[in-house]
Parts: structure tokens; C-alpha cells; sequence
């Protein structure tokens, strides 16, 4: 799966899942200022990542994933 | 340092009869039942398939999907109904209420659905999907700690849950925390959505519910030969309570005074109230008591009338041994016969119907009661309101613990 094919499918995920507005999701958005994604709200990422990709999540993976460029990286590695 | 006095400022509502206060009132005094077939599941497999649900209410639209899903629906209500009551009782929206304001709320089963969600989940596909913020939507205090977050409110805060008679017992605590100078003002709520699948089929098996399936507007009827159990309904109801000179330095409305209340356990049983209502009037006593009032005066009673057999009975009962021949003069209705059973949302609710039958001086009617039931034989203010001039009025609510809280409210 190539990086925009992931994104694309994060956005959505973002958008379906938590309702959060498409325009503000971009490679460069900040999860926790600019999505307004607590910490509460990454546990819910990681488990709408892991259903849709079919993949596991270790937490200490999760250690440099600040932006939606970043998640994205880090699922199109694991792919 | 002086005792306050306690008035309310603000009035907020959410209920199955209105998504405001002026709505609910109209439709309170017109008699009119909330109470319809369930919408929000599909309840063809219970035993109950009616229920007060709030209407014409779409979390997402209100709050935006990002915010909403955090919540459980009671929370939903909750916030909803706090807006309509601060903006009510004059105060900023815009800006945090800040420390000068407590916030204590009732709740009888806090996030159930959100409880019962989870549960599925787990069932399904084990603990490592139930959803980060099940716990933060089914704790019982999610509403108290949501609506503080959501309007800035940083002084004391509490969660009552005393079943029945959670709110109504969140309103007599608040009033001693403003009488007692801790706080001037409090946001007041009482919350409950416990129209699920489970717990509506939980309390069926009890045989708490009515099971009068054909007509569902007509099956919540206290007082009357044919009652056969309560109707179950969500809402919230916010009331803002201020010490009378903070109300009076800011040229505030005043709806009314928090003149008295008065609590007590039956010790007895878990759901059947004390014999001849002895907890429930022991309650009564010390309400009018801390009112500082005779039992002549009291106007008017928004009884608990829950129209389960054994609470209408032994609440007449009580009535009875508090006022003797005056038993038989006061105007008593029920409100539940129109909302239903709002649970640990009632008290609020029922503090609301309250305060607007003495401003109005209009008594609400207990609808559906059209067969006299022999040893209900007083004056329920039957199936029309009554104008009246109201000076002081008497609330009772009674919880499954046999927790009674009794709560009384003066025009002057």
C-alpha cells in the first residue's frame, strides 16, 4: 500500500470514526493541538488503526508519533 | 456569619415532554404525557415496550461528533440542560463560571448505556476493544465532571447517587453548602438515560415497570385503582441556587426559595417502602421543620406518585399521618404521570414543576387518574390543573435504598 493510500485511509478513520473535521486532517496536523486528540482519544486511534489495518500496535511505537504524517509512516511501515 | 437563604436563579430542562423550560411548563399544565413506544432501540423483545424518551435531540448536531461521542447520553443531557440554566439565570456563557460556583448533581444509574455498550463489546471481541473512554461516559459522576469542564465551574463539586432521590438530594446539599457560606452559588442537575435494552428489562423483572403496552401514554396513572408500576423516562434538569444576597446584588430573577429539607433511610427494605410510609414522613417532618413552616401551609405537594402500587399507597399514608384533616385539602399531584420516571433526574425535575406551579400559581394535574382508588382517597388534583395561589410547596422523592429526600420551596 503506498503512504497516500495509508493517509487517505487514516483521514477517514479520523473523520468517520471521531468525527473530526476533514479539512483539519493533513500530513503536517499536530494530533493533540491541532485534532484536539487527548489521550484518551490515541487509545481509540490505535484501536481504529489495528481494526483497519489488521495490524498490532505496541505502545512504544507510539513514543515519536505527534503528527498524522507520523502515524501514517509508522502504519506504512508495518504493512 | 449569618445563614443564607437560598433562591434559584436558573431553570434548564431537557425531559420527554419539552427541550425547554417553557415548553415542559406548557406542557405540564396541559396535561399532555410524554411517554411513547421506544425509538431508540428496538424493544419488541422486552416486556416493556414504552418508555419517556427525550425528543427531537441529536447529540452531534448539538455538540459536534468529536465532542458527543465522549459522553454517554445522560451526559449529553446534562450539558444541555446546564446551558438553558445559566444562560437563565443570567451568567456569561462565553467566559469559565469559575470557584465561586459549586456544582453537585444526582444521578440514580449514571452512563448505563454507556455500561451495557461496553459490555457488548467485551462479549464480542474480548477487553482489548472496549472503547478508552467507556469508563469516563459510565461513571456515575461523568455529568458532574463534564458540565464542570464544559461551563468552567472550578469550586466544590459532588454526585449523588441515592437512586430516586439523587437530585432532590443534590438540591438540599447544595443549599447547605450556600447556607453554610462554603459557596454562593451551585450548579444543581439531576440526569438519568436509562431507557436501555438491559435496564429496562432489568427493572421489568422486578415488576417495577407497567406493563400497560396497548396505551403507553395512559399507563403511568398514580394514585389510581389500576396503577401497575412506574414508566421509565431520561432527562436532565438544571437549577442554578444562590445565596438570596448574591441574587439580590446582581438584580437577579428569583424563582423561588429553598426553604427546607429534609432527609431519611427507611432501613427497611431495598425497594418496598417503609409500612404506612414512616421513613417518608420522617423526611416530611424534617423538611417543614427546617422550613420553619406549619403543615397548613404548605399549598401544594409534587408528590413522588411513582404509580407503582406500594409508593402511592404508603405515600398517601404518610401524608395522611403528617397532616391529619389537612391531608385531605392539599392540592397533590404527580408529574410522573406526564414524564414518567426520570429516576435520579426526577427530584430536579420535580424541584422545576415546583417553583413554576408557585410563580404561575397553576398546579400541574396527575393525568390518567379516572378509577378512585380506596385508600388513595385524597386530593391528587386529578386529570385538570388548578389555579391557585401558591405559597409554599412540598417535593418528595423517594429512592430504592429507602432513601426519602423532601425538599420545600417558598414563594417569600
Amino acid at each position: 500500500m503506498e503512504v497516500n493510500e495509508v493517509f487517505e485511509k487514516v483521514k477517514g478513520l479520523f473523520v468517520e470514526e471521531l468525527g473530526i473535521d476533514s479539512e483539519k486532517v493533513t500530513m503536517d496536523a499536530k494530533l493533540e493541538e491541532d485534532l484536539e486528540i487527548d489521550s484518551l482519544g490515541i487509545v481509540e486511534v490505535v484501536m481504529a488503526f489495528e481494526d483497519e489495518f489488521e495490524i498490532e500496535i505496541d505502545d512504544d511505537e507510539l513514543t515519536d508519533v505527534g503528527t498524522v504524517g507520523q502515524a501514517v509512516n509508522l502504519l506504512h511501515s508495518k504493512l | 456569619m449569618t445563614k443564607q437563604r437560598v433562591v434559584v436563579t436558573g431553570l434548564g430542562t431537557i425531559n420527554p415532554l419539552g427541550n425547554n423550560v417553557s415548553d415542559t411548563w406548557e406542557k405540564l399544565v396541559g396535561g399532555v404525557s410524554g411517554i411513547d413506544y421506544i425509538t431508540l432501540f428496538d424493544a419488541s423483545d422486552l416486556p416493556v415496550t414504552f418508555a419517556g424518551e427525550v425528543k427531537n435531540f441529536d447529540a452531534n448536531e448539538y455538540m459536534g461528533k468529536q465532542n458527543a461521542r465522549k459522553l454517554d447520553r445522560s451526559g449529553h443531557l446534562s450539558i444541555f440542560a446546564a446551558e438553558e440554566a445559566i444562560q437563565d439565570a443570567g451568567f456569561d456563557l462565553s467566559k469559565p463560571l469559575g470557584e465561586d460556583f459549586g456544582i453537585v448533581f444526582g444521578t440514580g444509574i449514571g452512563g448505563i448505556g454507556a455500561t451495557e455498550d461496553a459490555v457488548r463489546v467485551y462479549d464480542e471481541r474480548g477487553s482489548t476493544r472496549i472503547s478508552p473512554l467507556a469508563i469516563t461516559q459510565l461513571m456515575p459522576n461523568s455529568s458532574t465532571g463534564q458540565v464542570a469542564i464544559k461551563y468552567g465551574i472550578q469550586g466544590p463539586s459532588l454526585t449523588i447517587t441515592t437512586a430516586c432521590a439523587a437530585s432532590a438530594n443534590a438540591i438540599g446539599e447544595a443549599k447547605r453548602m450556600i447556607e453554610q457560606n462554603i459557596v454562593d452559588k451551585v450548579i444543581v442537575g439531576g440526569t438519568e438515560s436509562g431507557t436501555t435494552s438491559m435496564t429496562i428489562g432489568a427493572f421489568a423483572q422486578i415488576k417495577a415497570l407497567s406493563k400497560q403496552n396497548d396505551e403507553p401514554q395512559k399507563a403511568c396513572k398514580p394514585f389510581d385503582k389500576n396503577r401497575d408500576g412506574f414508566v421509565m423516562a431520561e432527562g436532565s434538569t438544571v437549577l442554578i441556587l444562590e445565596s438570596e444576597s448574591s441574587a439580590k446584588d446582581r438584580d437577579a430573577k428569583i424563582y423561588g426559595y429553598i426553604s427546607g429539607y429534609g432527609s431519611s433511610t427507611d432501613a427497611y427494605h431495598i425497594t418496598a417502602p417503609s409500612e404506612g410510609g414512616v421513613g417518608a414522613l420522617r423526611a416530611m417532618e424534617k423538611a417543614i421543620s427546617n422550613a420553619d413552616i406549619s403543615n397548613e401551609k404548605i399549598d401544594y405537594i409534587n408528590a413522588h406518585g411513582t404509580s407503582t402500587p406500594a409508593n402511592d399507597l404508603n405515600e398517601t399514608l404518610a401524608i395522611k399521618s403528617l397532616m391529619n384533616d389537612y391531608a385531605y385539602e392539599v392540592n397533590i399531584s404527580s408529574t410522573k404521570s406526564m414524564t414518567g420516571h426520570l429516576l435520579g433526574g426526577g427530584g430536579a425535575f420535580e424541584a422545576m414543576a415546583s417553583l413554576l406551579t408557585m410563580k404561575n400559581n397553576q398546579i400541574p394535574p396527575t393525568i390518567n387518574l379516572n378509577d378512585s382508588d380506596a385508600d388513595c382517597d385524597l386530593n391528587y388534583t386529578a386529570n385538570h390543573s388548578v389555579d391557585k395561589d401558591i405559597d409554599h410547596v412540598m417535593s418528595n422523592s423517594f429512592g430504592f435504598g429507602g432513601h426519602n429526600a423532601v425538599l420545600i420551596f417558598s414563594k417569600q
